[in-house]
Order: C-alpha cells, then sequence, then structure tokens
C-alpha cells in the first residue's frame, strides 16, 4: 500500500515538476526560435510514449510509427492547406503540379475541420486495428512484426511521392500559413502552439502511465515475458498487444498533427524507414520499457542532433551513431536503467528492487 | 520507497497551483495574429548583424546524406568567392564571414537550418539548396523572415518567391533549348526516363506539352525511386519503343545504374542518343566515361567554356580544391550567385534585403559562363544556354549555344504551348 501511494505521490510531483518546466521554465529561457525546436522534440517524444507502450511493456518492436505520425501529420496538412487556400481555390502545389480543376474525392472530408482533427487520431488507429487484426490473429511477431511495419512505411512513403499532383509528393504539403484561423507567422501563436503540444504530450504520458499501472498493463508485461503462457491462462493475447498497437498509433497520428503546425512541414521524408527507425532510438537510448526515459530519450536525441550538427556540419551523423553505439552497448536498458543501477548500488538491497524494475530483454 | 503518505498531498496542491498558472498563460498568449489579419508584418523582418567589421552569410548545403556528393561542391564553390571577396576588401568594408550548416539531405532540416541561420545567426543573406524539395521547404521561412536566399541549380520553374534569387537556369534556359536542339536534329520520337520526385515530373510535364505543340511524340515516360539501381526494365522499354532519342531526368547514383543498363542493352549514342540534365563533369566522373561517351547533356555553363573568367575560375577551384577536382554548373552558379549578391549590396549601399532587391534590376556580372545579368522583375539570370557533348576525357565539348543570353521566363509566358501548365 505505502509503495503505491509513493510511487503516486512521486508520479505526480514528477507531472508538476515537468509543467513548471515545460509551460514557465521553457518559455522564458528560450529564443522563439530554441522554444520552436524544442515543440518539434516534444512531438518525437510523444511518439516515444506510444513506442514505450507497445515495445517496453508490449514487446511489440513498432519499427514503422513514422506511417501513423505520416498518417496524422497529413491529414492535418491536408485541412491546413484547404483552409489556407481560402473556399473554392484549390491548394497552391495542386495548381503547379495537378491537372484537376476541384478538390480529389478523398480530400473533400477534410475541408471539415472537426473531421481533420478526429482523422488525426482515429485514422491511424483504424489504419493499425485493422492491421493489427491481421498480424496478431496470424500470431506474426518479433522480427516478421517489424519487417512488416517498415515495409508498411516505406510503401506508404513510396507512393505519396508517386502522386505528386494531389499530395505534393517528395515536396509534402509545406508553406502552411494558418492554423485554424491563427496566423503562424506570429511569435504569439508560434509560441502558442507550443503550449498546446506540451499540454498533449503531459495528456498523453498520464494516459500511458494509468494503462502501465492498470490490470492491463500487467498483463501487456506479461504477453511480453510469456505469450504462451497467457495464453493458457485464458486471455487472448492477440487482443491484449492490438490495444498497445492501436494507442500507440493513435499517439503517434497526434504526434504528427500536431508536428504539422510547429514545423510547418509533412512530407514522405518525416515517415519513411529512416525517421521510423530515428522514432525508436530516441525511446531506445532513453529506457523504452520507462515512460520517463522513453520521453527523455526521444527529445535528447533529437535535441543532440540539432547541437551536434550546428557545432559540426560535416561530421555530426558519426557523432549521432557514436551516441546509439555507446547507449545501447553499454546501457542496454537506456539512460532510465542508469538511475535504477545506482539506486541499488546505494540500497543495496536487492529484494526490493523487484518492482522497480520492469525491463525485460523482450523485443 | 520511504517517502511516506503525508507527502502525497503536497505535491498534488502544487500540482493544481501550476496548472492554473498554466491556464492564466495559455490564455493570455491566445491573442495573436488571425491569418486575415492585414499589415502585421511590418516588424517581422529578420534582424541581420552588422557589428563588428565582418557580415555573416549562411551556407545551405547537404554535407551528408544522399546529396552530399553533389551539394558539397557547391559549399566549396561558395566558400571560394568568399575567399576572394574576402582578399579583395570584402562587402561595403566588411569582411564576409560563412557560416555552414549542413541540410542533411533532409528537407524538414533544411527549414531547421534556415531558421536558425536567420534568427540565431542574422545572416545577411544565404547561399544553398540543391533538391526543389529543399527548396520549397525553405522557400515559406525566407519568405516570413524576409531574409534572402540565392539558388544555383537549375530548376522546373513555375516558381517566383519575392524573397529568392535563382541563380540557375529555369526550364527556358536549359529543357526548351534541348528540345529545340533535338527538334533541329530530327529526333522527334522521344523516350523519357526521370527519378520519382518533383523536378523531373514537373520537368516532363512541360516537355509533353512542348512536344504535343511541335509534332514529337512521347513514346513512353518511366520513373524510378531516387537513388534506385534496378533499370533492365527500363532499358528494354526503351529500347523496344524505338525512339529517337531519350530525355533523362534521372539524378544521382541512378545515373551510374540506368547507363549500365543501356550500354549492355545494345543502346549507344549513335542508335538512340540520351540527352541528360542533371549530368555535369562531377557526375561524369563517377559514371565512367565508356558508359557515357558521345551522350549529350544540356547546360549553362562547362568547365570548357571560353573566356578569361572562366579561366581564372577554373585555375582557382583547382589550385584550392585539387588539380582532379572539376568544375560544374551549379558550381559556376554558386560562385557567381556571391558576386551578385556583393554587386546588388554595393548598389544599394546596404544589407538591408528590400533594398538589395531594390537594387537587384540590371546588375550584371563577368562570370565563368559568360555575362549574366539579373532580371529584377523574375529575380532569375539571363544565361546562355548550351548543349554539350561528353568526351572520352571526361570533359563536355559544346557543341551548341544560344549565341546570346536568354531571358528567363519561369512560368513559360512567352511559349503559347505552355499556356495550360500553370
Amino acid at each position: 500500500m505505502n509503495v503505491l501511494k509513493g510511487r503516486s505521490a512521486r508520479a505526480w510531483a514528477g507531472f508538476a515538476g515537468a509543467a513548471v518546466v515545460l509551460f514557465a521554465i521553457a518559455p522564458l529561457a528560450l529564443s522563439d526560435f530554441r522554444l520552436g525546436l524544442l515543440a518539434k522534440y516534444l512531438c518525437t517524444a510523444m511518439v516515444a510514449v506510444g513506442i514505450c507502450l507497445a515495445w517496453g511493456r508490449g514487446g511489440l518492436l513498432t519499427l514503422g510509427q513514422g506511417v501513423f505520425f505520416g498518417l496524422g501529420g497529413y491529414a492535418m496538412a491536408m485541412h491546413l492547406k484547404i483552409a489556407d487556400a481560402g473556399p473554392g481555390n484549390l491548394p497552391d502545389f495542386m495548381q503547379l503540379y495537378g491537372t484537376a480543376t476541384e478538390l480529389p474525392w478523398w480530400w473533400k472530408p477534410f475541408e471539415n475541420p472537426l473531421f481533420a482533427l478526429a482523422a488525426t487520431v482515429l485514422l491511424p488507429m483504424a489504419v493499425a486495428a485493422l492491421l493489427g487484426l491481421f498480424i496478431f490473429r496470424r500470431r506474426v511477431k518479433g522480427a516478421y512484426f517489424a519487417i512488416l511495419s517498415q515495409a508498411l512505411a516505406a510503401a506508404l512513403a513510396i507512393w505519396l511521392v508517386g502522386q505528386q499532383a494531389t499530395t505534393g509528393g517528395t515536396n509534402g504539403l509545406t508553406d502552411i500559413q494558418g492554423f485554424f484561423g491563427y496566423s503562424l507567422d506570429d511569435p504569439v501563436n508560434q509560441r502558442l502552439v507550443y503550449f498546446v503540444i506540451a499540454a498533449a504530450l503531459l495528456l498523453l504520458m498520464a494516459i500511458a502511465r494509468q494503462l502501465i499501472n492498470s490490470r492491463y498493463g500487467e498483463l501487456l508485461v506479461a504477453v511480453r515475458d510469456s505469450e504462451e503462457r497467457v495464453r493458457f491462462l485464458g486471455y487472448d493475447p492477440a487482443n491484449v498487444k492490438l490495444v498497445a498497437y492501436v494507442v500507440a498509433a493513435g499517439m503517434a497520428g497526434l504526434a504528427g498533427a500536431l508536428f504539422v503546425p510547429a514545423v510547418g512541414i509533412i512530407s514522405p521524408a518525416l515517415i519513411g524507414i529512416v525517421p521510423s527507425i530515428e522514432f525508436v532510438i530516441g525511446a531506445a537510448v532513453g529506457g523504452r520499457a520507462s515512460l520517463v526515459g522513453a520521453v527523455l530519450g526521444a527529445v535528447a536525441v533529437a535535441w543532440a542532433k540539432t547541437a551536434l550538427s550546428e557545432e559540426f556540419p560535416a561530421a555530426w551523423t558519426y557523432f549521432q551513431g557514436l551516441l546509439f553505439i555507446v547507449a545501447l552497448a553499454f546501457l542496454p536498458g537506456g539512460l532510465a536503467s542508469l538511475a535504477v543501477l545506482v539506486r541499488r548500488r546505494r540500497k543495496a538491497s536487492p529484494a526490493q528492487q523487484t518492482a522497480a524494475v520492469p525491463l525485460g530483454e523482450a523485443a | 520507497m520511504s517517502s511516506g503518505s503525508g507527502s502525497s498531498r503536497v505535491p498534488r496542491r502544487g500540482f493544481l497551483a501550476v496548472g492554473a498558472a498554466l491556464t492564466a498563460v495559455v490564455t493570455l498568449s491566445a491573442c495573436g495574429a488571425k491569418t486575415d489579419a492585414a499589415g502585421s508584418s511590418s516588424d517581422k523582418a529578420a534582424k541581420i548583424d552588422v557589428s563588428g567589421d565582418t557580415v555573416k552569410v549562411g551556407l545551405l548545403n547537404s554535407l551528408s546524406g544522399t546529396m552530399a556528393i553533389s551539394e558539397v561542391t557547391v559549399r566549396d564553390s561558395l566558400k571560394l568567392a568568399i575567399d576572394e571577396i574576402n582578399a579583395s576588401g570584402g562587402v561595403l568594408g566588411k569582411k564576409i564571414k560563412p557560416i555552414s550548416e549542413d541540410g542533411a539531405s533532409d528537407w524538414p532540416t533544411f527549414a531547421e537550418k534556415a531558421q536558425k541561420l536567420i534568427k540565431e545567426d542574422g545572416v545577411a543573406a544565404t547561399f544553398g539548396c540543391w533538391t526543389s524539395a529543399s527548396r520549397k521547404a525553405v522557400k515559406p521561412v525566407f519568405e516570413k523572415n524576409k531574409s534572402l536566399l540565392f539558388y544555383p541549380v537549375q530548376y522546373e520553374g513555375l516558381e517566383q518567391s519575392p524573397y529568392i534569387f535563382y541563380t540557375g537556369a529555369t526550364t527556358n534556359q536549359q529543357i526548351v533549348p534541348a528540345l529545340d536542339y533535338l527538334k533541329s536534329k530530327g529526333l522527334k520520337k522521344l523516350y523519357l526516363v526521370g527519378s520519382d520526385y518533383v523536378f523531373p515530373r514537373t520537368a516532363n510535364k512541360e516537355i509533353k506539352a512542348y512536344a504535343k505543340a511541335n509534332g514529337m511524340t512521347i513514346l513512353g515516360e518511366d520513373y524510378a525511386p531516387l537513388g534506385s539501381t534496378e533499370f533492365s526494365t527500363i532499358a528494354n522499354k526503351v529500347k523496344a519503343s524505338k525512339a529517337d532519342a531519350v530525355f533523362n531526368t534521372l539524378n544521382g547514383d541512378s545515373n551510374v545504374a540506368f547507363f549500365k543498363e543501356y550500354k549492355s542493352a545494345g543502346l549507344t549514342a549513335k542508335s538512340m542518343p540520351v540527352v541528360s540534365v542533371s549530368i555535369a563533369e562531377e557526375e561524369v566522373k563517377s559514371i565512367g566515361t565508356q558508359y557515357l561517351a558521345g551522350q549529350l547533356t544540356a547546360w549553362n555553363y562547362y568547365q570548357t567554356t571560353t573566356g578569361a573568367a572562366n579561366a581564372k575560375f577554373v585555375k582557382a577551384y583547382k589550385a584550392k580544391y585539387g588539380q582532379d577536382k572539376p568544375t560544374s554548373d551549379p558550381m559556376e552558379a554558386a560562385y557567381t550567385s556571391v558576386y551578385l549578391w556583393k554587386a546588388m549590396v554595393e548598389k544599394a549601399k546596404s544589407f538591408d534585403p528590400e533594398k538589395v532587391k531594390a537594387a537587384s534590376d540590371g546588375i550584371t556580372f563577368d562570370a565563368p559562363e559568360g555575362t549574366v545579368t539579373v532580371d529584377g522583375a523574375t529575380q532569375h539570370v539571363y544565361k546562355t544556354a548550351r548543349i554539350g557533348e561528353i568526351g572520352t576525357d571526361g570533359q563536355i565539348k559544346e557543341v551548341w549555344n544560344s549565341g546570346k543570353p536568354v531571358k528567363p521566363d519561369p512560368f513559360l509566358k512567352g511559349y503559347s504551348w505552355a499556356s495550360g501548365l500553370s
């Protein structure tokens, strides 16, 4: 009992601390440009929350989160492009590359802001549900699941590139001016977008924490560690995995949707194989099984990418590679396991640790 | 787990207080400009850092990723021009300090780095970008911050941003002359091969419109993903089509595989010539002259272009970067762009982008490709079109040129066949 209360108190303190940092300290300490970058990093952190749930807790190596990030991003960007063009006009790139004189039928629903907003989350979830049903019912797992996810990410990126007249091709959807009537030109509105993203991240973390601490969360870890045993206990592991996969997809979709007003672009380059791997690497460096670890890892890796590339324009990719190798070779549980290691050293009473070390090597 | 139950309430209360404060902050900040607000952008121009005796400029090129092989040469060429200008006294009495950023062949990264150069570094102008996708990604950044970009690569036209100067060729200075050349040689049945991205798709749309109006036929059109090396199917389709010539808009590595397959399908420069618009001296070196000898290219500059300005450029470049390094069209356009900016600034007597733009019309420079003139209305450059034949020594020999610099026409307004394109 005491243990649970202590945990919950620490979690509340953590949330309060994170809120102070995100909402008070960061906006005061950072320039508009740096705050904009932080908004971008927080979007990758939102994807990492889903990865923590699906991979860290559920053992599903989700190497294709770019698909869901992209679906959310495109759903949002399509609406914003239509809104920018104004009623009766085609988005700028369609006038350039297309031959059509009116919106394609599959763009039309996105004219409605409510439909577009709902679609940013529900569309990725629906795709994940459909896919998950086929994959998990057929007991596809491990490397096969990972390869399938990758193939899907590649396929979506290639399809988007090919449909230049209706998707903007490799350029993606760029030059987004407004966000539901507010001009993204204005630094005040950019700041507002940042606040929305920070709030969304905390909300997703709260949801994920609730799921992880629930009975379902226990079941998910059980499926990760021994799927057959769970099956013999009378649960259907396919459904358990499906929920984690779908929730993670929804989170990636929301992240993609908020990425669009923050950065002003969504393109196939953001949803293919490489970005999908980068999402996972952030979570892995931080510690995939720990919610805080995954989020901080995602932010840290994205930040390091910017910082190193500014200092060493020609050599930063090597640093990035080195960072991953060091983190994964010496700290397979990610940076989060460092804290646990230190605590274990200090306490030196291994009996109490079992509850606090939730990491398994299942992948 | 030593924290007692008593402590659990304090943070919660704290959290509520924080929450209330946040709500206030968010509500307060929710009063920014609406999209339809007019005249709100007067004070948003980026601040240019001219303190001290230097002025900063940004170099935005991919130094890593698939585009690095091409874009690094552009960066080197930009640096050469900056060094030369600094050695002769700088611009308006200030030395140019280049700040190089890596776009990493990734379009959103280009946008991020452009913002960094403008907002954090306070650059007076930025030079760079290669692919159209990277240009499209940074275009809104330069427009919003009212900062200048000099773009040095030939592209598909149909664009005219008020904050971009295009010093590479637009369609009517490269693709249209190439088509005119093919037509004059009686090569009227074409096959189009390109990489799957914006430049080839748009260029091919323009080529098809030209063909329709000029009695030429397009026998086929194929796209391969960027970086693809599987071309046996396409080479066989090209062969079976019995076309007179191939118009090639492939980019990067794909050219190596394409020309190998082309040769092994039994096709030669004699039986079915290929006109390429993205193969310059640097690429000729990596593809190999055994596959390319006799094939055609369309550009505005070759290393072999005659004239004192080019002799000086080639010599300076080789002295700085190595005797085996060739010079190419995008490198030349980048080199020229720095000098054009310098001339505009000196005419405006200011680094202010608005004044520089106002001063741009009619600025000329004795460039390696010949005299170029800035067209203030389109912010493009008058350039001489040149068709070249690739030789066995890896150099490109000019076989035709337009005689005088061609007026830039990015929206092809002077061509009736192009009326439906934009």
